[in-house]
């Protein structure tokens, strides 16, 4: 993209800089992400008269919200006696007891007017014979603090998300939001005391840039599937948020956790559900054998998610991996013949043959763990502001920045997220974060003025991607490629200090040869190989993040496995990590105290 | 007929699932689609995710003759 080079940026801009001549706009709020976190909040700001922008890198209604099946979990006691306190219960253990008891409360409390709030927005709840809300039950569900099974979770069908992406959506346009349709922002602007101000983005259709100036920017980029080669998250999920806010020298919490499924298509990352070993099926390595028969003689492929996971790792890790790059399992279904495949299966049959060609009535089918959810992310305390440590003070709030979301770390989710939690969460907290903000508004009436350096610093890193080089350096794919396969094979189910340590040092590498990296398209026009790069750069900083976190955390705690430190550690690591590009690793107390009951203090996490 | 880069982009979706059987359908056959199976293409890409989720994964048929033509075709690009 080209820009003049006449400076008129307000503030004391340094004429020996090459700064651009850009267009700006001016919003209370900047919202950047769309998806339901992103939009929730926005709706909240317009209601409530704020002029609110929304920024997102492709249309709103295609954010990866839509992909959320399951439903919401709300304890409305439609189906089986509930409470909130029960619904607190079950999220505290399901987070290993890393999640911070205040907002896990909070969050549990506000449900049910968060489920209502929706179906006034429009959701069409499914809904039982006396015209209530139905609710399923779901996994790490109980009554009574551990007792029988709850049924808690809402939904719209099996399109939960995709009902709250486009009611919101319609709301927004209703509201008069406004909209930077197929927009990418870069980089956020301060002011020398620290404010957060807005972004720079530009438009992919055509690389013209603008400075988005704001009272308050909330990040609701989403999660960092994309950070892994096999994942469940769509192309767009690559943490853009999180590298936004590391580069504004803001440190990310717990990225050491993050959830995988045993069982996605190899190469392909779609989920083959449960339901597939439930009704018989098996996974076999290279030699054909049982694999699970070692791992869990008694559950065998039933046995918990993360012990399948690390079977599985372990088999490739040893060589008994199948395929040409011995790389995956095969889960075998074969044997339990085409009419029962067709009647009980039948999505996951219709997925094998459109994803890999293969019908598991004839063939196994590849498989490995597959990336599925951020639980860390920018930290926030329960009003969405962003916090970090200065000082003495470790949960300082930077101001002016806000986050909600996969983006963003509470923490309600801690060490491993209930499913059900995580539409529940961008909806109570993209909302409590836009009610901080309509206060904050209230006190800072005024836009102030950008920091040059701030501004320059994000100029440059866009510009990187527009100068012509010599044709050398490495292709921006290649390194993607890399960084993924090295995160899968270094920081996915099998960790250990020796795997963990050989990742950072790769990790590291890859960072230094993205400084040569070039691209080759240098076109102003929907320049999807500059994205590319600023994404790229974004997992960049999202995986030092987490492996750095991994390989410190010596302790089994979630989603986060070690071989060499099998147990959970209350007395030395019931903490949140924090890693910041500057200062590397740090800790912060879990908030054990909730707001209004009774803490909930660590046991055995046993179903 | 649109551009490649532009069509690409609108094959960015919020499911892994489209983004991997658009992105591929495109990069095999953008060189040697005619003016009317790009227009055919370009017009599914304004479908919302879960519409194409159902057209792809065969819950559901359009009334359109092109379109299940195109559906069809996507779907054999992994086969």
């Amino acid at each position: 993209m080209e820009c003049k080079t006449t400076a008129v940026v307000s503030g004391d801009v340094n004429d020996s800089i090459d700064m651009p001549d850009l267009p700006r706009r001016q919003f209370d709020a900047l919202i950047i992400g769309a998806g339901g976190g992103g939009l929730r909040a926005a709706l909240q700001l317009a209601n409530a008269d704020a002029s609110v922008a929304v920024v997102s890198k492709v249309f709103p209604t295609r954010s990866h919200t839509v992909a959320a099946q399951g439903g919401m979990n709300a304890a409305l006691a439609n189906v089986l006696p509930d409470n909130w306190h029960w619904h607190m219960f079950d999220t505290v253990k399901g987070s290993d007891y890393l999640g911070d008891q205040d907002a896990i409360e909070y969050m549990c409390r506000a449900a049910p007017t968060a489920v209502y709030e929706l179906e006034h927005f429009g959701v069409p709840f499914s809904r039982l014979d006396n015209g209530s809300i139905y609710q399923r039950p779901f996994g790490g569900q109980s009554q009574n603090f551990g007792g029988d099974q709850a049924a808690r979770t809402c939904a719209a069908a099996d399109r939960t998300g995709h009902a709250i992406l486009h009611s919101l959506y319609q709301q927004n346009i209703r509201a008069k939001t406004h909209f930077f349709d197929e927009y990418f922002a870069v980089d956020l602007l301060k002011d020398d005391q620290g404010y957060i101000l807005g972004a720079l983005a530009f438009n992919i259709h055509n690389g013209e840039p603008v400075i988005i100036e704001a009272k308050t920017t909330l990040l609701a980029t989403g999660g960092a599937g994309q950070l892994f080669r096999t994942t469940t998250n769509a192309l767009i999920n690559t943490g853009d948020g999180m590298g936004m806010a590391l580069r504004a020298g803001v440190p990310l919490q717990d990225m050491e956790f993050f959830q995988f499924h045993p069982t996605g298509i190899a190469g392909r990352g779609m989920l083959i559900t449960e339901g597939a070993r439930g009704e018989g099926g098996y996974l076999v390595n290279a030699d054909g054998e049982r694999l699970m028969e070692r791992y869990a003689p008694k559950a065998k492929d039933l046995a918990s998610r993360d012990v399948v996971s690390r079977a599985i790792a372990t088999e490739v890790r040893e060589g008994r991996g199948c395929g040409p790059n011995k790389d995956h399992v095969m889960l075998k279904l074969d044997h339990l013949g085409e009419d029962v495949i067709q009647k009980r299966l039948p999505g996951i049959r219709q997925t094998c043959i459109t994803f890999v060609g293969i019908d598991p009535a004839v063939a196994p089918v590849p498989i490995f763990p597959t990336a599925h959810y951020t639980m860390g992310g920018i930290p926030t305390n329960r009003d969405g502001q962003v916090v970090m440590p200065v000082k003495d003070t470790p949960e300082e709030p930077v101001p002016g920045l806000y986050a909600a979301g996969e983006c963003a770390c509470v923490s309600v989710h801690g060490a491993n997220r209930l499913g059900g939690n995580s539409l529940l969460d961008i909806l109570v907290f993209g909302r409590a974060a836009a009610n901080h903000i309509i206060d904050y508004l209230s006190e800072n009436r005024y836009h102030r003025p950008i920091d040059s350096d701030s501004l320059e610093s994000a100029v440059n890193r866009m510009q990187r991607w527009d100068r012509k080089g010599d044709g050398e350096g490495e292709s921006v794919s290649g390194l993607r490629d890399e960084l993924k396969m090295v995160m899968e094979n270094h920081c996915s189910v099998f960790r250990n200090d020796e795997v963990l340590a050989e990742g950072v040092a790769k990790v590291e590498q890859i960072v230094e040869r993205f400084k040569h990296a070039r691209i080759d398209d240098h076109s102003a026009v929907f320049n999807t190989a500059r994205v590319e790069a600023l994404e790229l750069e974004n997992l960049l900083g999202v995986a030092l993040a987490t492996i750095h976190s991994a390989r410190a955390r010596q302790e089994s705690r979630g989603a986060h496995s070690r071989t060499d430190y099998t147990e959970r550690d209350d007395i030395n690591w019931m903490r949140h990590s924090l890693y910041s590009l500057d200062t590397g690793l740090d800790y912060k107390p879990v908030r054990t105290k909730p707001i209004s009951v009774d803490s909930f203090p660590p046991k055995a996490r046993v179903y | 007929m649109l551009e490649y880069s532009e069509l690409k982009w609108r094959c960015r979706r919020g499911m892994l699932e489209l983004d991997i059987l658009l992105n591929s359908y495109l990069d095999e056959n953008y060189r040697t689609m005619s003016a009317d199976q790009g227009a055919v293409f370009n017009e599914i890409l304004d479908y919302p995710d879960q519409v194409l989720f159902d057209l792809l994964l065969g819950n559901m048929q359009s009334s359109d003759d092109n379109v299940n033509r195109l559906i069809r075709d996507i779907q054999r690009i992994h086969q």
